[in-house]
């Protein structure tokens, strides 16, 4: 390779690599600009080292019962620090233990949700006519279906096994999703970088995994962030109707449902849960905008 | 127009009959049965239970006898509340859930609106964080939390509103409007705010500014309509959810709506109550949906009826 | 509303709040905005719930304090001490699925039935089992004869007379498959109602004949010393044949329904209210106070309790089952506790491992269970902890007890280990165990204690399995995937019986697969047994049997448990927790004078006042409907006060 050649590569990767980040990287610049979404970042980022960590820095555990402190006030003396559950468990453990839950219940079932709602969706787009109009259709038909109602059949058919309940609640949920990137796709499927790919002899099913999807990626992050937050509450109601996890594995929307029971008994079996509960939904709720206003995409939901 | 309505009335047939034969065969699939209970019933009874409400034949037949059933209009009896028809309990419930809905309706687009529209113009700054933290209450809270809190407060120490019940009557409305439009005050200034920061960024708005008009009047006058574009299309599916009734407000506040139906109906096995609601649910998105496009159509001149139909 | 102060609350809101927001201010990082806006939102919205135990006493929430209770020389509170509005508000627990006493099942449901309709028997205040439609009658020798003369004054609603006709016509109607009354067992001792329920005879068999208009006979096939007490459940109410033939399913919709019983129904808004009046031609009803009773149904009892808090009920249906420590420090005027008839209980499913054939592995478990700590620190409301099926308190049964059951818990554990052991198990091979329960706060809390106790003492894994109500009784009845089940039992009549059938290999609810040829024999000769005596042993001798077994788990005796306004009189506590409206009143506030009567027609304009006995012409007369308001009738105090009054 001479010398010039290097050169003109190199400048032609540079140039490629500005190209292909700056719209990353500028939205990435507009972010840090926004304040809320920063500290949103911080606390999420704060929250889910200490869901994951807590319990190991406790010495108790999530099911046993402290019969001699039950149902006790927070206290450095019986180490309860966020006091006991009317069953005398700790409720400091507890709140970690059912954060990871209903961390992993929100990121999994958002996940889910994704790859159905991505994959339906960039196929009824790009293929558009008939497909889409079938495809479409039997979302329309999905969609006027009351969500709850579909959930809570199907965590009475699959029973109570965590993992189905995420699935359950993906598989209801990727309907939007289908919507937007249908859209998306429409409108790209007749951009020229697409028309060129066709050209050079790639498949169908290439160009929408090389083209469409990578193009798709603003409107999934924004999407992710502010889905998550749903399914964390979609978790809770199943819990406030006592469908949610199995004992004694907790949620914090469980932990919520209990301590709204013996909200002037116990208030702090509801406090220390819903705060973390209520801190994490802000936070994803406020990085969802700002990242929205950062990436700016066209389609807003 | 015409043509249009008439299209799209009968696109939405084959979208109604897709929703009632997926709800009628997902609920049957549910194990556990409407007449099960803690009493045994003696075998010979309970096929003559079953006999009376046809469960003793093939789903298939079952299904097809439901269809013709929905078609005249006739829901059936409950399998639950043996007195009462499904026809009978909705007509009780419905309107109790419409008033709910429409109130907190308009709740949500009262406040949300102008939320909205404030943080878009001071946007990332405080006012927009403490505005828009405000809104994201409803979101941010269960609201099977914040009912008992408003109860607590409002009715048990203060003694300002009563505990629940229902009646038509202001004091008794006030709670649970609040809590049913909690989480939509949040979608709502969270779907102003964010088409409004991109309509500000717009050319027409900096024209309109260069022209020198005083900034309330190019927030109201220009930018505010095609702003609003995006929550109409988010009102749709909203209001036919929130017209529907809310299992957890009328749990909490003891109403007598249709919203838990879809819940206990589900879980009492009521066969007919539960595809009642979701057929009822079912109408009310496809008419809403047809709506907003009609509403969209007449608030956005770039939009045509033949452009609505080239994309149906 | 009379007591919505709570005072202490107003005041530790304002100490709540301003120590969170103390901090807000100092912090003036704007990148903290929101977390710090956050916090401050939740200081806010749980500022209500902030710990106030230190500073309540001086101001409890004001219930009201009831004057003192006089009676007449027959036993009547006299007038001057009766509220002037005699309108119960009771709470009463999910909505009925049907007010058809044959169909019904449920006790919120039985509450309004007994209501509305009486038995050919009823019960006292205290439970006592009582003359009801029937003023009184004979028992053959055998047992096998019961005739019962109808109380001469007993009218429909309508004015009709209540004839031995209309419970022949009920009675065949309860048997009849076709009706698939959810209760229809309880008439399985009649003559041929066995044939009848499987089809095999005609309804017209059953052995109930009318002897002239006003007595109505009955032929058993065994005796059964509880059946005056089956007569007080719904299943065996007169229906109005009429009615129901002319309205058919409607028949028990407002305006529609005639019945016998103290209070008619005027008013049915599902899932919000069911509303009765005073029946004016109850056989009884100069002696019923109560004018209007409202039911309302609640699904969630936090809810009924806030209710409650607020004034808007007198009688609530249960009481949370968290709040009792505040309940008895705030509300113990109110707060009634009792023990019931039913026993709390785990039942295991005999038919599969690891339970099968493993007596000692399954009173291992048993004796794990410290019952104390369930009941006093999981429960709370005083249940008692038992290890009997039977609850005690029948007048004439003795729950045997086991020995152990004399053990301390230590000693129990100590055996519970080694039967645990000897069974095959041991730390390093533990055994695995699914545990069920059906969806509820309070089943949640005994299973993960439960659980708990047996991994401290024995080193159980146990798996909390949690299902949904319908998934559960499934399960349950198919025996294949159940281990170790929630059961629980609250007797239908008053009898050891009603507990002990449960477990007969034939019987529908058996879900623990019990099948003791001994056990089944004796269930038949205590059925056909006379001697009440020996009757008794056979019974002591069969719960023996069941124990020795160790077919269930027992925990504890229920405990019926509600808030009931102190100026509520007239109601006792009993163990079969029926509480009949008929009997109660409403007394006067101390401190607050007795209204002058007014001239004025109640919101309902429901009752004249005079002509107690007025035909159905003249009711029609009444130009209520027509004009609410123009035209006002005479008084909307009782007509039984003003009665009473009338010597002033």
């Amino acid at each position: 390779m001479s010398e010039a050649t290097r050169d003109a590569f190199e400048q032609a990767m540079d140039r490629r690599v500005i190209r292909g980040r700056s719209l990353y990287v500028d939205a990435w610049h507009r972010l840090l600009k926004n304040k809320a979404a920063v500290a949103a970042l911080v606390v999420l980022a704060i929250m889910i080292i200490m869901v994951i960590v807590g319990p190991m820095l406790s010495d108790w555990d999530h099911e046993i019962p402290d019969w001699d402190h039950y149902s006790t006030p927070p206290s450095l003396e019986t180490g309860h620090l966020f006091g006991t559950d009317a069953l005398g468990r700790d409720l400091f453990v507890r709140t970690m233990i059912g954060g990871q839950i209903s961390l992993l219940v929100g990121l999994v079932a958002t996940l889910v949700s994704l790859v159905i709602g991505i994959s339906y969706g960039a196929v009824a787009g790009y293929f558009g006519g008939r497909v889409d109009n079938i495809m479409m259709r039997f979302v329309d038909g999905i969609y006027a279906m009351p969500f709850m109602f579909f959930v809570i059949v199907l965590m009475v058919i699959f029973g109570r096994n965590i993992f189905l309940i995420f699935v359950a609640i993906g598989a209801v949920n990727w309907l939007d999703m289908a919507r937007i990137v249908r859209g998306q796709t429409l409108s790209l499927k007749n951009k020229d970088f697409v028309e060129a790919a066709r050209a050079c002899g790639a498949t169908e099913m290439q160009i929408i995994r090389r083209h469409i999807v990578p193009n798709l990626l603003g409107v999934v992050i924004v999407y992710v962030t502010l889905t998550i937050p749903q399914v964390i509450l979609v978790e809770s109601f199943l819990s406030f109707l006592g469908l949610g996890v199995q004992e004694p594995l907790t949620s914090w929307g469980a932990l919520v449902n209990e301590g709204a029971q013996e909200l002037e008994t116990a208030p702090w079996s509801l406090l220390f849960p819903a705060s973390f509960l209520a801190l994490t939904l802000f936070a994803f709720n406020f990085l969802g905008d700002g990242l929205r206003d950062a990436l700016d995409p066209k389609d807003r939901f | 127009m015409l043509r249009y309505s008439l299209k799209r009335l009968a696109s939405a047939v084959p979208t109604l009959f897709l929703l009632i034969t997926v709800a009628f065969f997902l609920i049957r699939i549910a194990p556990g049965g409407p007449f099960d209970s803690e009493r045994a019933l003696p075998a010979e009874i309970e096929a003559n239970l079953a006999a009376k409400y046809h469960l003793d034949e093939p789903l298939v037949m079952q299904y097809g006898r439901y269809i013709w059933q929905i078609v005249r209009l006739d829901f059936g009896p409950s399998f639950h509340y043996l007195d009462w028809t499904v026809n009978d309990l909705i007509i009780q419930g419905a309107p109790v859930s419409f008033t709910l809905g429409i109130l907190a309706l308009i709740m949500a687009l009262v406040v949300g609106i102008p939320i909205g529209v404030w943080a878009a113009w001071r946007q990332n700054r405080p006012s927009d964080y403490t505005v828009m933290g405000v809104a994201m209450i409803g979101i941010s809270i269960p609201n099977f939390v914040l009912a008992p809190l408003l109860i607590l407060l409002f009715a048990i120490t203060l003694g300002w509103l009563p505990a629940g019940g229902w009646e038509y009557s202001f004091s008794r409305m006030v709670l649970p409007v609040i809590t049913l439009a909690l989480p939509m005050i949040a979608y709502v200034a969270r779907i102003t705010r964010g088409s409004m920061i991109e309509v500000l960024h717009s050319s027409f708005i900096r024209t309109a500014r260069a022209k020198g008009l005083p900034e309330k009047e190019v927030l109201i006058n220009h930018a505010l309509k095609p702003a609003l574009l995006p929550v109409i299309s988010y009102l749709g599916p909203a209001a036919a959810a929130i017209l529907t009734g809310s299992v957890v407000v009328e749990r909490i506040f003891t109403i007598p709506g249709i919203g838990s139906y879809f819940v206990q109906g589900a879980l009492n096995r009521d066969y007919t109550l539960v595809m009642g609601v979701v057929i009822l649910y079912g109408i009310l998105i496809i008419v809403f949906n047809f709506l907003v496009d009609l509403l969209y159509a007449w608030l956005d001149p770039r939009i045509r009826y033949d452009d609505l139909e080239s994309e149906s | 509303m009379y007591y919505h102060g709570c005072r202490h609350l107003v005041q530790s809101d304002v100490q709540g709040f301003s120590k969170q927001s103390d901090g807000v201010p100092s912090d003036p990082r704007s990148a903290r905005a929101m977390k710090v806006w956050a916090i401050m939102v939740l200081a806010m919205l749980l500022a209500a719930c902030q710990p106030h135990d230190e500073v309540d006493e001086p101001s409890k929430p004001r219930l009201p304090v009831p004057v003192n209770v006089e009676f007449d020389p027959e036993g009547r509170p006299l007038p001057e001490v009766l509220a002037s509005e005699q309108t119960l508000h009771r709470g009463n627990g999910e909505e009925p699925q049907t007010l058809d006493p044959h169909l019904a099942e449920g006790v919120p449901t039985a509450n309004i039935l007994r209501d509305l309709f009486e038995g050919l028997t009823t019960t006292a205040p205290d439970g006592r089992i009582v003359p009801g439609a029937a003023i009184h009658w004979d028992i053959s020798r055998d047992g096998l004869t019961y005739t019962f003369y109808l109380d001469p004054a007993g009218t429909w609603s309508n004015g009709e007379p209540v004839t031995a006709d209309d419970f022949v016509w009920s009675w065949r109607r309860v048997v009849d498959p076709n009706t698939a009354a959810a209760y229809g067992r309880m008439l399985a001792p009649v003559v041929n109602a066995e044939q009848i329920f499987s089809g095999e005879l005609p309804p017209e068999e059953l052995g109930v004949t009318a002897l002239n208009e006003s007595t109505f006979q009955v032929r058993l096939d065994d005796p059964t010393p509880y059946f005056l007490g089956l007569l007080t459940h719904p299943t065996t109410y007169p229906v109005h044949r009429e009615s129901f033939e002319t309205h058919g399913s409607a028949h028990v919709r407002p305006g529609n329904l005639i019945s016998n019983g103290a209070y008619v129904l005027t008013d049915w808004q599902v899932r919000s209210r069911i509303e009765l009046a005073r029946n004016l031609h109850f056989r009884d009803a100069d002696n019923v106070i109560i004018e209007r009773v409202i039911y309302y149904p609640f699904e969630d009892e936090n809810t009924e309790f806030n209710r409650f808090r607020a004034g808007d009920l007198q009688w609530t249906y249960q009481v949370p089952s968290s709040q009792f420590r505040w309940l008895e420090r705030n509300l113990d005027e109110a707060l009634m506790v009792a023990p019931w008839f039913g026993t709390y209980f785990f039942s295991f499913n005999l038919t599969r491992e690891p339970f099968r054939d493993n007596l000692e592995l399954r009173r291992a478990l048993n004796l794990a269970i410290d019952r104390e700590i369930i009941t006093e620190r999981v429960s709370q409301f005083g249940e008692i902890p038992t290890f009997n099926l039977i609850p005690p308190g029948l007048p004439d049964y003795e729950p045997p007890k086991p020995e152990y059951a004399e053990w301390t818990q230590e000693e129990r554990e100590e055996e519970a280990r080694r039967l645990y052991r000897q069974a095959g198990y041991s730390e390093s091979d533990p055994l695995t165990v699914e545990l069920r329960y059906n969806t509820s706060e309070n089943h949640r809390k005994i299973a993960v204690a439960v659980a708990a106790m047996w991994k401290q003492t024995l080193g159980v894994r146990t798996r909390l399995v949690n299902e949904e109500f319908r998934v559960f009784l499934q399960n349950r009845a198919q025996r294949r995937v159940t281990q170790v089940f929630r059961a629980g039992w609250i007797g239908d009549y008053q009898d050891a019986f009603t507990f002990l059938e449960l477990f007969h290999s034939g019987h529908g609810r058996n879900d623990a697969g019990y099948n003791n040829p001994r056990y089944d024999r004796l269930l038949e000769q205590i059925a056909s047994e006379r001697i009440p005596a020996l009757r008794r042993n056979l019974m002591r001798e069969a719960e023996r049997m069941l124990l020795a077994d160790q077919v269930i788990l027992p925990t504890f005796i229920y405990v019926s448990k509600r808030l009931v306004d102190p100026r509520l009189k007239g109601w006792e506590e009993n163990i079969m927790d029926y509480h009949l409206t008929r009997y109660m009143y409403l007394v006067r506030e101390r401190g607050v004078e007795p209204e002058e009567r007014t001239d004025e027609v109640d919101d309902e304009g429901g009752e004249t006042g005079d002509g107690r006995r007025e035909t159905d012409e003249q009711a029609g007369l009444r130009p209520i409907n027509a004009f609410p308001v123009v035209f006002r009738l005479p008084s909307s105090v009782s007509p039984a006060i003003r009665r009473i009054a009338t010597p002033c």
